[in-house]
């Protein structure tokens, strides 16, 4: 329900940062309810677009135009009051307070008020929740919700406040595959009310399914826009990277005649998953999949001995191993990329060089405990090199990086400890296009060689890029192996929303 | 597997939990020394617990906006015995109570603006702002103000300092019931209202819960956190002055070292250290809760040292409990009903 009148026009945007330009003439508009997806690489300008329509950057040349009304730039108290609002990726909400004061809170900034009562929090939540449609539990602290909730509730907010354009970043990320369907419901009755939504993400097969119109930022320029209908996968791929990628199907590396590396048994957990069976033979990459909560991740971080599993057994290279704890998984060979990389993966304000040799940290030390500065210096440079690290220096701290090489130092770190078993959760979750083939392309070499790898995903069309076989996990059970001719995109949504 | 019953027994922030520790332990410290039976020690426990409670209810805005605060007792001390020893230096506000607490809570509200200053405008980390405050206010106060007891006071103190609400005679002895609990209470009553109901308390809450969102969602995060330090100066002001007054003799030597009690009482309390919540019948219970505990040592004839010691140990509990429900809210059940297929 779009009407060509545009609501937003942002004319010939350019904005430098030191010497670089982080956009250059860019010119971008929203129209009243309509979804606008805002793609492009890591690095590309959308971060900058979106803060300069946000009033967060001044812009050093152009307009920027909001029905009749034309600005030099905006404050952030303008934009708001405009009807602008952005939902970041954290949502930016208050883990301890309710769902209703959550959801109030900004518009009692606004009204200034002095005194607040429950009953006016939730009166304005109520109001908002009923006009919208859906169900929230306002009385339950923000903490204790889901991530789909958690989301709504960031909505809810924003539309307490008026909201005419939306922005959101990376909004299907965190949710499993039954949740963006829902988010999408609530998205499109919105559009129904003349709200228009700008979506900023890597999932484009999510996103393009809900826009009407996309924008492809490359290095700070305009390089596509128009009607969703008018492109591909393809060439929005071509478009972002500047440059066409395949989709490579995975690699002819299984050696069916090896014996399995990893072999597990009735593997349990009371209360996550139970009777886990499987075995992974040499080059081969097996999918583990299932919603959120099925136990999928669990199960990686039982045979890491994070949370270790109460019974059942494990085999590597035919010898059983006990797995209590995360160091007896290592010694093991086994390396972990967990899915949360910022909390559990890296280092975030150590330098990439001391969070590429943390993983093999007990290799590197000689005599009396002292680090052999040479063999660590040469660990370092093979593994940016294998992983193509784009860094300033190895001394730079890994926050300074990209997620795409945040992810890759994550990978860099297990990978040159040479582990005969690989166990990959959501590898390439918040990872831009190129980096994502990137990313399988190392993970089909590393079967290759031999190592036998576990991804845990719930991404489709990256299973069935990687994987040999797909196990499907359906509330702590493998319900299903999907393998030859069954694994396909279409197979595994139907296994995952079964 | 938790009942409902059971969660709201408990509270938001352990209260039932507090109230039943308070009720276990008057038991058995009751069981052993029957004498504590009586109105006596329910006297003694108001007076004993006051001034710790004015204090408690300035670190508890302070530990739910999530910081920490160790100058409040310097402040406390610095504004009572500077009461004290103006009058007799000038002979300045000599007979009225009320213009003695009034130029306390202002020293406060000034010595409560280092901290602002430190914390809001400098952006130093709260511990070690407040740890440097704490240094440098009873530094000044020995300096400047003075370092000698004085004993002497001026008569409308004096006199506040022996008003009792209620007196209980046995045998004797005589217990009593100052009067300064009014105004005590009162504050507990205007800071849980502020907690409450007010914008500025909510925007505590949500500071507490997450700075950056708070500052996102327009809260002005430098103006409350200015608000936060001022406000318990004045609070610690006004309870340095009821403790000089209660005392009866200004020591300025008193009242620092006694950080522990009043932090102890807000973490028993339910107060998170990591900030974001805690309320004020929490804070008021765990505040009983280490007076008694600490006159019921006494009365159990267990020699004073143990006292810290005990006051220690009850707050690694309160956060040990803390950390041990919070790490059981994030694992939750790993299949939550409405994800399973």
């Amino acid at each position: 329900m779009s009407s060509a009148e545009p609501l937003l026009i942002a004319k010939g945007i350019s904005k430098r940062f030191g010497g670089v330009a982080a956009l250059q003439d860019v010119s971008f508009d929203v129209r009243p309810g309509e979804v606008h997806t805002l793609a492009g690489e890591n690095g590309s300008g959308k971060s900058t677009l979106i803060k300069i329509i946000t009033g967060v950057h001044a812009p050093d040349a152009g307009t920027i135009v909001f029905e009749d009304q034309t600005f030099e730039s905006l404050t952030p108290r303008q934009a708001i009051a405009l009807g602008i609002e952005v939902i970041f990726q954290d949502f930016s909400l208050f883990p301890n307070l309710s769902a209703a004061e959550n959801i109030a809170i900004s518009t009692h900034v606004a009204e200034r008020r002095k005194v607040v009562r429950d009953v006016d929090s939730r009166r304005i939540a109520e109001e908002v929740v009923s006009r919208i449609g859906i169900r929230l539990d306002l009385d339950a602290a923000v903490e204790e919700l889901s991530v789909a909730d958690r989301q709504l509730t960031a909505i809810c907010r924003a539309l307490a406040q008026e909201a005419r354009i939306i922005f959101m970043d990376e909004p299907t990320t965190a949710l499993t595959r039954r949740e963006v369907q829902a988010l999408f419901r609530v998205v499109a009755s919105l559009k129904e009310r003349g709200v228009a939504f700008v979506f900023v993400s890597h999932k484009l097969d999510e996103v393009m399914q809900i826009s009407e119109r996309i924008t492809v930022l490359r290095n700070g320029v305009v390089v596509a826009n128009g009607d969703v209908k008018e492109f591909d996968r393809t060439a929005l791929v071509r478009a972002m990277t500047g440059k066409p990628l395949t989709d490579t199907p995975p690699s002819d590396s299984v050696r069916a005649d090896a014996a399995p590396i990893l072999e597990v048994e009735g593997l349990t957990l009371a209360g996550h998953f139970a009777d886990v069976s499987f075995a992974v033979r040499p080059g081969e990459v097996l999918g583990v999949t299932g919603l959120l909560g099925s136990g999928r991740t669990e199960i990686a971080e039982s045979l890491f001995g994070i949370t270790p599993a109460d019974s059942g057994s494990v085999k590597i290279e035919g010898r059983p191993v006990r797995i209590r704890r995360v160091r007896d998984a290592v010694r093991a060979g086994i390396g972990y990329v967990p899915a949360d990389r910022l909390t559990q993966g890296v280092f975030l304000d150590q330098s990439i060089a001391r969070n590429i040799i943390a993983g093999s940290i007990d290799r590197l030390v000689g005599k009396l405990n002292l680090l052999r500065r040479s063999a660590a210096s040469a660990i370092v440079s093979r593994g940016a090199k294998e992983l193509r690290i784009l860094m300033p220096s190895p001394e730079a701290p890994v926050r300074s990086l990209s997620g795409g090489n945040q992810q890759r130092v994550v990978l860099a770190k297990w990978l040159t400890r040479n582990p005969r078993i690989l166990i990959l959760n959501s590898p390439t979750v918040g990872v831009d296009v190129g980096s994502k083939h990137e990313i399988l392309d190392m993970l089909r070499d590393k079967a290759g060689e031999g190592v036998a790898i576990l991804v845990i995903s719930d991404d489709v069309p990256e299973l069935v890029a990687v994987c040999h076989r797909v196990l499907v996990v359906r509330e702590g059970r493998v319900v299903d192996v999907l393998e030859g001719d069954r694994l396909d995109e279409d197979e595994i949504v139907k296994e995952l929303v079964a | 597997m938790r009942s409902i019953p059971w969660n709201r027994l408990r509270g938001r922030n352990n209260e039932g939990v507090l109230v039943l520790s308070i009720i276990a332990f008057s038991i058995a410290v009751g069981i052993s020394t029957p004498s504590f039976w009586g109105w006596p020690t329910l006297l003694d426990l108001g007076t004993n617990s006051l001034i710790n409670l004015v204090f408690a209810m300035g670190v508890l805005l302070v530990i739910v906006s999530g910081g920490i605060d160790v100058s409040f007792m310097a402040i406390g001390i610095f504004s009572g015995y500077a009461v004290i020893i103006l009058p007799n230096a000038t002979g300045f506000g000599a007979d009225y109570a009320v213009v003695g607490f009034a130029t306390a809570a202002l020293i406060g509200l000034g010595l409560g603006l280092l901290n602002a200053i430190a914390i809001a405008g400098l952006r130093i980390p709260t511990l070690i702002a407040t740890l440097g405050t704490q240094g440098i206010i009873r530094g000044a106060m020995l300096l400047w103000v003075g370092s000698k007891v004085i004993p002497h006071y001026p008569a409308g103190l004096d006199r506040l300092g022996n008003d009792y609400l209620v007196t209980v005679h046995s045998g004797a002895a005589a217990t009593r019931l100052s009067v300064l609990i009014i105004p005590a209470a009162v504050i507990c009553v205007l800071v849980g209202l502020l907690l409450r109901y007010t914008m500025i308390g909510r925007s505590i809450y949500a500071i507490g819960g997450d700075e950056e969102s708070a500052r996102r969602a327009g809260i002005p995060v430098t103006g409350i956190k200015v608000f936060i330090y001022v406000f318990v100066g004045v609070l610690a002001g006004i309870a340095g002055m009821m403790h000089v007054t209660r005392v009866g003799l200004a020591n300025p030597y008193e009242l620092v070292g006694g950080e522990l009690d009043v932090i102890a009482a807000v973490v028993l309390g339910g107060a998170s250290i990591f900030g974001g919540s805690g309320s004020v019948t929490g804070t008021v219970l765990g505040v009983v809760l280490i007076t008694l505990v600490k006159n019921s040592l006494i009365l159990l004839g267990v020699p004073s040292t143990w006292q810290r010691f005990a006051v220690g140990l009850l707050l690694l509990v309160g956060i040990t409990a803390q950390a041990l429900s919070a790490r059981l809210r994030r694992r939750g059940p790993a299949l939550a009903p409405g994800v399973a297929a």
